[in-house]
């Protein structure tokens, strides 16, 4: 059996409409590397053009969005805009964004502050202890900040971590908490309900509206999740990055 | 000295909004600011500002405010019971509060949020970019009782002005446009979602509002696993038991349950205030007739000033009664309404 989708290098992003004043131009139907590394370097091409009636871009795993006003610039324009904006190069081969940071980010795995590190780890088919080493070897990217203000989806782990999601939510994740599912982590910037499996627990305040600031992670960082205990982490929760620290990535 | 308005009693959906803030989504903060952006223009009409001022909103229920100097204010969205030191006061209006007077606002009679506008606009600490309370991502909080709020500088006067409402307080056809997403669901299921009549149900807030569909959920053919993508206001989002949900001002920025459609913005307002229990129903437009649509909306707003027209006087107010000649003028009674 061969795999019937072409390579993605080869298979033309699409461009679609997202109400009636949003464009998305989408460079794959899952997650993957190049598609990843495609959304973000379009989305700052775009960024860099200042057209005339975008009004605000971002960027998804896979897809960069362009808000625009309708009313001002009409669909067709800004669709040629984007495919010929397109055409320039081939953006699954484009370099990482510039400015990019490395965060080495203290976190205490299992316990009673992450109770789930058990059957996550089963899942993936590893110990305990093979998944602790597993998760803070890897040097895992920020892929895009979505659903919450400032929270990370971060990737891509090696394949054991390819779990689903539970089939039934975690009612109360806290914030700072570290969960994984789908080869991918995210980093609560909120405590909500979730389905993804709790593994890890930081001191980390990724949202603070109140500093000038206020996000501290931006898509194209680079984090690595260093293992504490429980008594480290605690005096940790003084320091708003929760002992997180960081250089530049040259 | 600058004017403060108190907030001697509040309903628990208090909060303080605005347009809200544009350009974070990459940060993952959605914009946020007043459900029905329409009251907002109402509200700046009525006092003759911008729609850029901050104001109260309200989900519901009301609150009791006293004024520590004069101040205009304008009631606007979901008429609500208001009284000015127990006298009643018109809803879609402005109004003078004087210092000292008790301003009493009571539940909702129909819709789902009302505004409480002041002249100059509140002046509260600016937050990126915006005063807006935005609760699911933790900026602001619920306003209380005992909040004092600054009042920011009127450079208006006129009051008792009244606007005729665009009705959106009972639900109705709300006009959607196809998404990215609209093709996962097969053509029945996108007929069925035009076709079926849908009631609000109680789950609903500053997020989203859930739908509870006549002949049940839409399915989705394995919907269940597509990416995580870019989430907009207006977005009918299924999730995993069928159930619309219309995603509103304070949604999440990306999510992973297919949307079946989006609601034009101008339309949205009437989403926001369609209270429990509401019939709405979906009708898709091409994407052409929505700017259209929009553009007629955009135009409408801008012009809303000139709808304005005088409230009748309330004799009790007018301390000046005598000085009217009160007799004059008797008609007939059967001539044409002017």
């Amino acid at each position: 059996m061969t795999d019937p989708q072409p390579p993605l290098s080869r298979r033309a992003p699409e461009v679609r409409t997202i109400g009636i004043a949003g464009m998305l131009v989408s460079f794959g139907d899952r997650l993957s590397e190049p598609a990843n590394r495609a959304a973000l370097a379009f989305r700052a091409a775009v960024e860099a053009e200042g057209w005339d009636g975008v009004e605000e871009t971002s960027s998804s795993l896979v897809s960069a969005f362009v808000r625009f006003d309708p009313l001002h610039l009409s669909h067709a324009h800004l669709r040629q805009q984007l495919e010929a904006l397109l055409r320039r190069q081939d953006w699954y081969a484009a370099d990482l964004p510039t400015g990019r940071r490395f965060w080495r980010i203290p976190t205490v795995f299992g316990t009673d502050l992450a109770p789930q590190l058990g059957q996550a780890a089963q899942a993936a088919g590893l110990s305990e202890a093979e998944a602790i080493t597993s998760l803070t070897q890897a040097r895992v990217r920020v892929q895009t900040i979505g659903f919450a203000a400032g929270q990370p989806y971060l990737g891509e782990l090696p394949k054991a971590w390819d779990i689903p999601r539970q089939t039934t939510l975690t009612k109360r994740i806290p914030v700072g908490a570290l969960a994984v599912a789908i080869r991918q982590l995210v980093l609560f910037s909120v405590a909500t309900p979730t389905g993804w499996q709790h593994v890890g627990q930081t001191a980390i305040r990724l949202f603070q509206p109140e500093v000038p600031d206020p996000f501290l992670l931006r898509p194209g960082d680079e984090v690595q999740f260093v293992s504490t205990d429980a008594e480290a982490l605690a005096t940790m929760r003084n320091d708003p990055h929760g002992g997180a620290k960081c250089e530049a990535i040259t | 000295m600058t004017a403060l308005l108190k907030i001697l009693r509040a309903g628990p959906g208090l909060t303080l909004q605005d347009r809200g803030r544009s350009g974070y989504l990459d940060v993952g903060l959605s914009r946020g600011g007043a459900v029905d952006r329409l009251a907002l223009d109402e509200g700046a009409a009525l006092l003759g500002q911008s729609p850029d001022c901050a104001v109260i909103e309200m989900a519901g229920m009301g609150g009791d405010f006293e004024a520590s100097a004069d101040m205009r204010i304008a009631l606007t969205g979901a008429p609500m019971r208001a009284t000015r030191d127990g006298t009643k006061l018109a809803w879609h209006a402005s109004h003078l509060l004087q210092a000292g007077e008790r301003l009493s606002i009571g539940p909702v009679q129909a819709g789902c949020y009302g505004y409480l506008h002041v002249g100059g606009g509140i002046d509260a600490p600016v937050c990126l970019g915006a005063r807006a309370a935005h609760l699911s991502a933790g900026i602001g909080a619920a306003l209380s009782a005992g909040d004092v709020l600054a009042i920011g500088k009127d450079k208006g006067s006129e009051t008792g002005l009244l606007l005729e409402p665009d009705n959106r307080f009972d639900g109705g056809v709300v006009r959607v446009v196809a998404s990215f997403q609209t093709h996962l669901f097969a053509q029945a299921e996108r007929d069925r979602f035009q076709s079926a009549p849908m009631r609000r149900d109680a789950r609903a807030n500053r997020m989203g509002v859930g739908l509870d569909p006549e002949g049940g959920g839409f399915h989705v053919e394995g919907g269940r696993n597509v990416v995580s993508e870019i989430i907009v206001p207006g977005d009918i989002q299924i999730t995993g038991d069928g159930t619309p949900f219309v995603l509103m001002a304070d949604c999440q920025t990306t999510g992973g349950y297919p949307r079946i459609a989006t609601v034009l913005p101008c339309d949205l307002p009437k989403v926001a205030q369609a209270p429990v229990g509401a019939a709405l129903r979906f009708q898709f437009v091409d994407l052409e007739k929505a700017v259209a649509l929009e553009r007629a909306d955009a135009q409408r707003r801008a012009v809303l000033s000139r709808s304005r027209r005088p409230l009748i006087r309330d004799p009790h107010r007018m301390t000046d009664l005598l000085s009217y000649q009160l007799i004059s003028g008797v008609v007939a009674g059967d001539e044409d309404d002017p």
